[in-house]
C-alpha cells in the first residue's frame, strides 16, 4: 500500500485524502491548527446560495470519520528529505513519516487589513473586515455601532489588497466581488432600513449564479454601487466615519458619511504555503503563491517530481474549485503512483 | 480610536536619525513667516542638547518651490541640491538637518533618483564640477529639524520648564498636529510614523504632557499646495481648504495647532484672520481664534523661552490665550518692543482675537 503525506487540512487537504483513500492508499493528513477544516471553520453562509457553512463542513468532516485515514492535528512540516521515490518527512512533534507522494494543500491566508493604513482598520472602532462580519452572523450577535446605535448607512470597499500595487498583490481574490454582494444583502436583510454602498473597481461577476446575485442585490435589495475606490477613512466625533472617494463613472469626488464600513479583503499565500515551498523546494510565483507545472493541463503538479498541489496555495479560488482542483490533485497521485508501482 | 493600532502603525515606520554633528540647511520662507523658529532650534539643539550643528551661509533655496511650480528643471534642482551637499561635505559632515519640509522631500526625492538611477549621479557630478569645481558626497543620515527634536523630545521634557497642560484646570491640552505634505506623503518610510498615522509631532506633543486630537479632515492639506497659493485666481481654493479643516476640527476644542511645514503654519495661521475679515467667523473659543504653532516654539514654550523672543508676536492669530493656558508668563507691553524696548508699532490689520 503506498502512503501519501498531504500536508494542509482544509477543505482541499480533506477531499483530496479522501478521494486517495478511496482508492485504495494510505493517507496522512498533517494540519497545523487543533481542528480540520481551514478558513471554512470561520466563515457563516457560502456565496451564490447563502449556503449555510456547516453544510459543507459537517460533509468533509463526516468524510474524516468514514474514511480510514489518520490525521495529524496542531503538526507542521518541518523537513522533506527526498530519497529516489520515497520522501522523509519530519514534523514538529518529531514524528518521522516516509511517504511515496506529497500533496501541498496549505490554502492561503486573508490579507491583513491593516496595511491599508488609510483605512483605520484596528485604529477606528467601526472599521470591519469581510471575515470580521461572518464571525458576527455566525455569533448571531447584534450589530451595533457607537452607544449602542442600529447603523444606517454601511459602505463596503471591494478589492482591500487585491489588484493593488501599494500592497503589493497585483492578482484579483475571485471571491470578494461576490462575497461583497452577499454580505450587503444579508446586511439588509437584518437591517432593512440601512443604506448600503459598495465601492468597486469593477465587478467580476464570472460565476454560476453570480450575475443573478448581483443583479438581485441592486434591484430587490436596493444596494448601490458605486465605482470608484476609497482614498481614506476617517474617524468623527461621533465615532461614524467620513469616508472619500471619486465616483469615477460621474468623475467626481465623493465624500460620506458611514457608520460601519467593510474591508472586503483578499487572498495571499501566506506563511504555510511560503514553509512549504521552502520543505518541498517547490517554486512559487511572484505573487507568492506557488508555482504549477502547467495552467492548463498540470495545475496539480508542482516543479518537483512526486509532489502535487492541491486548492488555493496555488491561487485564489472558490470552494467549489477548490473541491474540483483537489479531486483532479487525487487523480494525478494516483497516476503517478501507479506509474512508479 | 484605539491606540494599539495607531501604535503598531508608529512601530512599522521607525527611521534612524543621526545623534549629532549635522549641517543644518535653513528654509528660504520660514524666516519671513516665524522668524524666531529656525534660531530656537539651534538654541535648543546647542545650548540645551549640546550638540554640534553647523550651517554655511553660503547655502542657497534648494528652489523646491519653482521645481513645484514647473520652472526650475529637475536638472537644475539635482545640480542645487549637489552643491548644497557639497558645502556639508566641504565642512566635514555627513548628516543633514532640513528646516524645510519642502526641501526634505526634494532631498529624500533626489537622493532615492540617485540610487534607482546611478546615471543621474555621474551626470550631476559632472555639472557641478563643471559649475563650480565642487565635489560632494551624499550625506548618510537625512533628517527633518523636526525628527532631532522628536528624537530629543524626552531631555527636552527633562530640561523642560513648563508642560502643555491646562495650569488652571491640570488637564492636558488638546494639540492638533499637522503634517507637511512632502514629510512622508511622498516616501513613507522616511517619516517618523509613516504617512497616514505620522508619528513626529504626536510624540513631542505626548512627551510634553499635551493630548493629540485626531479629527475627520487631518490629512487634508493645509491649502498652500504652491499652485494654489503661487496663483493669485487660486488663492479662494487654498483658503477653502484650510477652511475645511478648521470646520472640521472645531467640534475638539483644540487649543492649539502645531506644525512641521514652513507654508502650514503660514496659512493655517493667516487664513484665520482672512476668514473672520471675510466671515467674522472664528473657530476658538470666545471670538478667538485657534493659536497656530511651529515645533521649534512648541519647544521653545515648553523650555521656558521668552515667545516675545520667539518672534511669536508675528502670529496673525494671537497666542495669548495659550500662553495664559500653560501659565506662561509674559509683558504684553513688550509684544512690539525691539531689544532695547523701544516700540516699533502695532500691526493695523490684528482685530480681536485674530
Amino acid at each position: 500500500m503506498k502512503h501519501i503525506v498531504i500536508i494542509g487540512g482544509g477543505i482541499a487537504g480533506i477531499e483530496t485524502a479522501s478521494a486517495l483513500t478511496d482508492a485504495g492508499h494510505w493517507v496522512t493528513l498533517i494540519e497545523k491548527d487543533a481542528q480540520i477544516g481551514g478558513k471554512l471553520n470561520n466563515w457563516s453562509n457560502l456565496f451564490p446560495n447563502f449556503t449555510p457553512v456547516e453544510k459543507i463542513t459537517d460533509e468533509l468532516k463526516e468524510k474524516c470519520r468514514r474514511k480510514d485515514f489518520s490525521i495529524l492535528t496542531n503538526t507542521e512540516v518541518n523537513s522533506v528529505l527526498r530519497n529516489k521515490d520515497k520522501f522523509s518527512i519530519n514534523t514538529s512533534d518529531n514524528q518521522q513519516l516516509e511517504a511515496d507522494a506529497i500533496v501541498v494543500a496549505t490554502g492561503y491566508e486573508l490579507f491583513d487589513a491593516r496595511r491599508k493604513e488609510e483605512y483605520g482598520y484596528k485604529i477606528y472602532d467601526h472599521v470591519i473586515t469581510s471575515a470580521d462580519l461572518e464571525q458576527l452572523f455566525k455569533s448571531g450577535e447584534k450589530l451595533t455601532v457607537a452607544a449602542g446605535k442600529i447603523p444606517k448607512r454601511i459602505a463596503f470597499v471591494h478589492c482591500v489588497g487585491s489588484r493593488d500595487e501599494k500592497s503589493g498583490n497585483h492578482y484579483c481574490s475571485k471571491v470578494c466581488c461576490i462575497t461583497g454582494v452577499k454580505q450587503a444583502i444579508e446586511l439588509k436583510k437584518h437591517l432593512p432600513d440601512a443604506e448600503i454602498f459598495c465601492f468597486y473597481m469593477d465587478l467580476r461577476m464570472y460565476g454560476k449564479h453570480f450575475e443573478e446575485l448581483y443583479r438581485e442585490a441592486q434591484e430587490k435589495y436596493d444596494i448601490q454601487f458605486i465605482r470608484g475606490r476609497l482614498s481614506e477613512a476617517s474617524e468623527k466625533i461621533d465615532k461614524s466615519l467620513l469616508i472619500k472617494a471619486e465616483d469615477t463613472l460621474s468623475g467626481r469626488p465623493l465624500k460620506m458619511n458611514v457608520d460601519l464600513l467593510v474591508l472586503l479583503i483578499g487572498m495571499e499565500a501566506g506563511k504555510g504555503t511560503a514553509a512549504a515551498a521552502t520543505s518541498c523546494s517547490i517554486g512559487c510565483e511572484e505573487s507568492g503563491f506557488l508555482q504549477t507545472a502547467d495552467s492548463f493541463l498540470q495545475s496539480n503538479i508542482s516543479m518537483q517530481d512526486g509532489i502535487f498541489l492541491a486548492g488555493s496555495c496555488t491561487a485564489p479560488m472558490t470552494v467549489n474549485d477548490t473541491v474540483l482542483h483537489a479531486r483532479s490533485a487525487a487523480q494525478e497521485v494516483n497516476n503517478y503512483l501507479q506509474k512508479t508501482r | 480610536m484605539k491606540k494599539e493600532g495607531k501604535i503598531q502603525v508608529w512601530q512599522d515606520y521607525q527611521k534612524e536619525i543621526a545623534d549629532d554633528h549635522y549641517f543644518y540647511v535653513r528654509s528660504c520662507i520660514r524666516q519671513n513667516f516665524f522668524p524666531g523658529s529656525e534660531q530656537t532650534f539651534l538654541k535648543i539643539l546647542r545650548k540645551e542638547l549640546g550638540k554640534d550643528i553647523y550651517e554655511n551661509p553660503h547655502h542657497t533655496s534648494c528652489s523646491g518651490i519653482g521645481y513645484h511650480s514647473d520652472i526650475v528643471p529637475f536638472d537644475t534642482i539635482q545640480t542645487i541640491v549637489a552643491r548644497q551637499f557639497a558645502l556639508m561635505t566641504e565642512a566635514g559632515y555627513q548628516n543633514i538637518a532640513v528646516s524645510c519640509i519642502t526641501s526634505f522631500g526634494i532631498y529624500n526625492e533626489i537622493i532615492e533618483t540617485w540610487k534607482e538611477y546611478p546615471a543621474e549621479l555621474e551626470k550631476v557630478r559632472n555639472f557641478l564640477k563643471k559649475a563650480t569645481g565642487r565635489e560632494f558626497e551624499v550625506p548618510q543620515n537625512v533628517a527633518h529639524a523636526s525628527d532631532i527634536v522628536y528624537k530629543f523630545r524626552e531631555d527636552i521634557a527633562t530640561h523642560g520648564k513648563f508642560r502643555l497642560i491646562n495650569h488652571k484646570t491640570g488637564k492636558p491640552l488638546k494639540v492638533v498636529e499637522h503634517i507637511g505634505c512632502h514629510y512622508s506623503k511622498m516616501f513613507p518610510c522616511k517619516g517618523v510614523g509613516g504617512a497616514e498615522f505620522p508619528y513626529v509631532l504626536a510624540g513631542m506633543i505626548e512627551a510634553w504632557g499635551g493630548e493629540v486630537i485626531d479629527y475627520p479632515e487631518r490629512r487634508h492639506c493645509c491649502g498652500f499646495g504652491f499652485r494654489q497659493y503661487l496663483i493669485m485666481s487660486n488663492r479662494g481654493y487654498s483658503v477653502s481648504n484650510s477652511r475645511k479643516k478648521f470646520e472640521s476640527m472645531e467640534p475638539y476644542k483644540p487649543d492649539f495647532i502645531v506644525s512641521n511645514c514652513p507654508g502650514c503654519p503660514m496659512f493655517l495661521d493667516r487664513w484665520q484672520y482672512v476668514i473672520e475679515e471675510m466671515e467674522g467667523k472664528t473657530f476658538g473659543p470666545d471670538g478667538q481664534g485657534i493659536p497656530v504653532l511651529t515645533y521649534e516654539e512648541m519647544a521653545g514654550l515648553v523650555l521656558g523661552y521668552n515667545p516675545w523672543d520667539m518672534g511669536m508676536q508675528m502670529h496673525q492669530t494671537n497666542v495669548e490665550p495659550l500662553l495664559d493656558k500653560m501659565g506662561i508668563q509674559y509683558d504684553p507691553e513688550l509684544k512690539y518692543a525691539n531689544k532695547e524696548g523701544k516700540q516699533i508699532g502695532h500691526p493695523t490689520m490684528v482685530r480681536c482675537g485674530c
